[in-house]
């Protein structure tokens, strides 16, 4: 019989010697009287009652509690200043069973990682944060926080947190309360024996709202720190309750576990097999066609004309058309502010040969779906190219005597022909004339892939067939 | 079968089929197919896609993923990989494997959208702080976009180390007829992975090391795996250069405007030739070294004002003249311009031997 009775027992989930640390392996690197390692006591604690320790794993910030995963026998994961909860949400994402909890303190999650946070609760993770709030920053030795007090002395507020020049204390937890995607937060106090038993509650409550599913908690601990208040120990426990307390009110400022149902997990992964049909792999085994042994061509086409027109699909229905008849094709779209302003182009090439650049700045074939696109383009066209315009009028003032000029007013025709939506249809079937590198079958094959209503892909034959009665070679101009 | 496709959907559809699971993004020109590709198809392939609140948050879940043993990416341009960079930097300190695709636009600040290759310094060189490497791909098509993807998971998990795949905004945005390789599994977690198990529940992902000599030793095997990389990963093609007299160089797009322009100067009766880097880091030290013995001109052209350039002189190291044609701001450097600057060169050595 031992003459003693076990009153206290080191939590299980902590190493037993600190084999991590460098030297003094049997205790923390906390100052006397630190708040951080009041938290890591009541969280060994909370992990143990609950039974969680293989579950767990502990994202360490940066600030004093950089080495968390020093004394933490659990899986450990130590992330860059203020990204803890970024870093939390991936790694739950990736484990919907491990409870995942980031430590953080007031520099690291309310100055710097104030996004990470935010965003973090606004979508609800369901990861617990422990949030120390020392008013300070305690590593790099005693600067201004986010959450350091008006008045009080910091290395960089040496006259004392002046509220024109530096801001008020920020209170996280009513922050975090107007967004909808937190489940509990509660502020809570080291400041005395009854706070600590309290804050104690909400660890562990916090704990179990994740365990349930129901998303993110977020426990704040106002917290002391003597060594940069310099303050004794009991002092600073003091300040904590007498003067903190004042400025961030204790509480649950936020809880609906009760309102929330558990987040379903997700849905067990395809098979194997399964993944080239999901990303459309197997679509067609037809597609792409043995390399052409038709004419030799070099097609540098420019398709331009108002957004909506379908000049970027003209433009792949050509490329796809081109694959399919064995030759080297490419398309570059237009992209970024050319699309705000409502117009649209593309490039596409069509060649025998491999294709340096896509990037078609002399075309050879222009397809001008309106009067502006004409306007623009007419000029870099190569002599001898085609230029096939949809409009009328514009063959009179054109300056150009060099390229073969078609001009019609193709979305009437296309109107006609069943749906002014396929102009683009009825262009291709007059390029399809004046030039006829491009088999009938690779158009058509192209167009079941692009087009997968039946009912539309009758409308584009049609339009196709339209767009060909519209030309005959000698009916080209000379603009 | 072939299929046409935009070079950032090949990058998406690459890696699903390299076993990729995880990818965070945040949006910008010219990457954005990239993020909406893989916000369509992840959870399709049972895996996760989350668009983040910035590049740093983006870059911070990826280094999480990689943590919890899973196979991951993002993917932005410039601005976004400016902000990365801290990430890359843990990333790298902590041995974690991500592949980060960058589809490189005009710069410096907002620059423009427009294709240019002003990131390699950053990329190929590091952003972040520390003697880290990342590994760097270079594809010049769509082909490549989704082949060297692949590679890139492969030689992540292999050297346990961010991997780039680095292309200009042509080839992400371009689309080609690409052909895909069969789905490799999803690999085991691996067992540095923290698993929220019992079996995992020692392992730490962590980039402090606080003791000096710890800290060099950490450095050192880090520098041993990019000695290995450059040993073991090298890869360049080379065109037609066993007999030129002068050697063209360039990247991505460049590359293909390089292969015409080699034959249009053997076509005019210079020997020209093509040396083109398919990894930037590691670079292809040794192949210009083995070149430039031989070939006195070599001629690098890039969208930049020349970043690539200063590696090409380092390995070629005085033994032969290195000339830089670029052009930046969006613009292509042209085939005639090319053609004409290598020939004002080749006349002026001459001239200056005569
Ligand atoms: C990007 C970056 N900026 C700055 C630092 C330096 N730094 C380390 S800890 C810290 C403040 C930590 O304060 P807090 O989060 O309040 O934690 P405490 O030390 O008080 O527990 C700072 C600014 C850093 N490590 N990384
Ligand atoms: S400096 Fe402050 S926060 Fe840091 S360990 Fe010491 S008392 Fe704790």
């Amino acid at each position: 019989m031992p003459d003693y009775s076990l009153l206290h027992e080191q939590p299980e989930c902590f190493y037993e010697e600190f084999e991590r640390k460098s030297e003094w392996q049997r205790q923390t690197h906390y100052c006397p009287g630190c708040g951080h390692g009041i938290v890591h006591k009541l969280l060994a604690e909370a992990i143990d009652e609950l039974g969680i320790r293989d579950r767990v794993i502990l994202i360490s910030p940066v600030g004093c509690s950089v080495f968390a995963y020093y004394y933490f026998d659990v899986g450990n994961v130590q992330a860059a200043h203020g990204r803890a909860p970024a870093v939390a949400t991936a790694v739950k994402r990736a484990h919907p069973e491990a409870i995942v909890v980031s430590y953080q303190g007031d520099g690291d999650l309310a100055a710097i990682g104030a996004a990470e946070i935010l965003h973090c609760a606004n979508r609800g993770e369901n990861i617990t944060t422990l949030f120390v709030n020392n008013a300070i920053y305690g590593m790099t030795g005693g600067q201004m926080a986010p959450t350091t007090m008006i008045g009080q002395k910091s290395t960089t507020t040496p006259g004392g947190r002046d509220v024109h020049h530096d801001g008020y204390p920020m209170k996280v937890c009513e922050l975090l309360s107007t967004l909808e995607g937190p489940a509990y937060l509660e502020r809570v106090s080291l400041g005395g024996i009854k706070q600590i038993m309290k804050a104690r509650k909400a660890i562990r409550k916090a704990l179990e709202v994740q365990m349930n599913g129901v998303g993110f908690s977020l426990v704040e601990l106002l917290s002391p720190c003597p060594t940069v208040w310099k303050l004794e120990p009991v002092n600073a426990r003091d300040y904590v309750a007498d003067e903190m307390e004042k400025v961030f009110p204790l509480g649950v400022t936020c809880d609906r576990t009760g309102a929330r149902v558990r987040c379903p997990l997700p849905p067990d992964p395809p098979p194997l097999e399964a993944i080239p049909g999901i990303l459309g792999l197997e679509l067609d085994e037809t597609a792409g066609g043995k390399p052409s042994e038709g004419p030799r061509i070099d097609w540098r086409i420019r398709v331009a004309g108002f957004g909506g027109q379908g000049v970027q699909l003209l433009g792949q229905w050509l490329a796809e058309a081109g694959m399919d008849a064995g030759l080297h094709v490419s398309w570059l779209p237009s992209y970024g502010p050319e699309m705000r302003s409502g117009t649209s182009n593309c490039h596409v090439r069509l060649s025998s040969e491999e294709i340096d650049s896509p990037v078609v700045t002399k075309p050879n074939v222009l397809l001008a779906l309106n009067e502006p696109s004409l306007e623009k383009f007419l000029d870099t066209v190569e002599p001898g190219g085609v230029v096939i315009y949809n409009g009328v009028g514009a063959s009179g003032k054109a300056p150009r005597s060099d390229v073969r000029f078609l001009e019609r007013p193709f979305t009437a025709i296309a109107d006609a022909a069943g749906s002014a939506r396929t102009l683009n249809a009825v262009m291709l079937g007059a390029l399809r004339e004046v030039s006829r590198a491009l088999p009938e079958e690779a158009i058509e094959s192209a167009m079941r892939r692009l087009v997968k209503r039946e009912q539309w892909r009758e409308l584009n034959r049609k339009a196709l067939a339209a767009g060909r009665t519209q030309v005959r070679e000698e009916e080209l101009t000379h603009a | 079968m072939r299929q046409l496709l935009k070079g950032n959907e090949a990058i998406v559809k690459g890696a699903l089929l390299a076993g990729c699971r995880a990818f965070y993004g945040y949006p910008i020109t010219p990457a954005n197919e990239i993020a909406e590709a893989a916000a369509y198809y992840f959870p399709r392939c049972g895996g996760t896609f989350l668009q983040a609140e910035s590049e740093v948050a983006a870059i911070n879940m990826v280094y999480g993923a990689a943590s919890a043993g899973v196979l991951t990416m993002t993917a932005s341009s410039g601005p976004g990989i400016s902000l990365m960079s801290e990430g890359i930097s843990y990333l790298a300190g902590a041995e974690l494997p991500c592949v980060i695709a960058d589809i490189t636009r005009g710069g410096p600040g907002l620059g423009n959208i427009a294709p240019e290759q002003s990131d390699y310094w950053q990329v190929v060189k590091n952003g972040g702080h520390g003697s880290y490497r990342s590994l760097v791909l270079a594809p010049s098509s769509v082909q490549e976009m989704a082949d060297l993807t692949r590679l890139a998971f492969a030689l992540a998990a292999r050297y346990r180390n961010p991997v780039f795949v680095m292309a200009d905004g042509v080839i992400g945005q371009m689309m080609e007829p690409v052909r895909f390789g069969e789905p490799a599994a999803v690999p085991p977690r691996p067992q540095w992975a923290v698993d929220g198990t019992a079996e995992t529940r020692k392992n730490l992902v962590s980039s402090i090391f606080l003791q000096p000599d710890e800290l060099e030793a950490h450095i050192g095997k880090l520098g041993a795996k990019y000695a290995e990389a450059s040993r073991r990963e090298t890869r360049l093609e080379s065109y037609r250069t066993e007999d030129a007299e002068v050697v063209l160089t360039g990247y991505g797009i460049v590359r293909r405007i390089l292969r015409h322009v080699v034959d249009e100067l053997r076509g005019q009766g210079i020997a020209a030739g093509l040396l083109r880097p398919i990894t930037l880091f590691p670079f292809p030290t040794e192949e210009f070294e083995r070149l430039a013995r031989r070939v006195p001109l070599f001629v690098a052209v890039e969208m930049s004002t020349g970043q690539m350039v200063e590696d090409v002189r380092l390995a070629v190291s005085g033994r032969a003249e290195v000339k830089f044609y670029g052009r930046c701001g969006g613009n292509l450097p042209d085939a005639a311009g090319i053609v004409e600057f290598v020939k004002t060169r080749l006349g002026a050595m001459e001239a200056s031997h005569a």
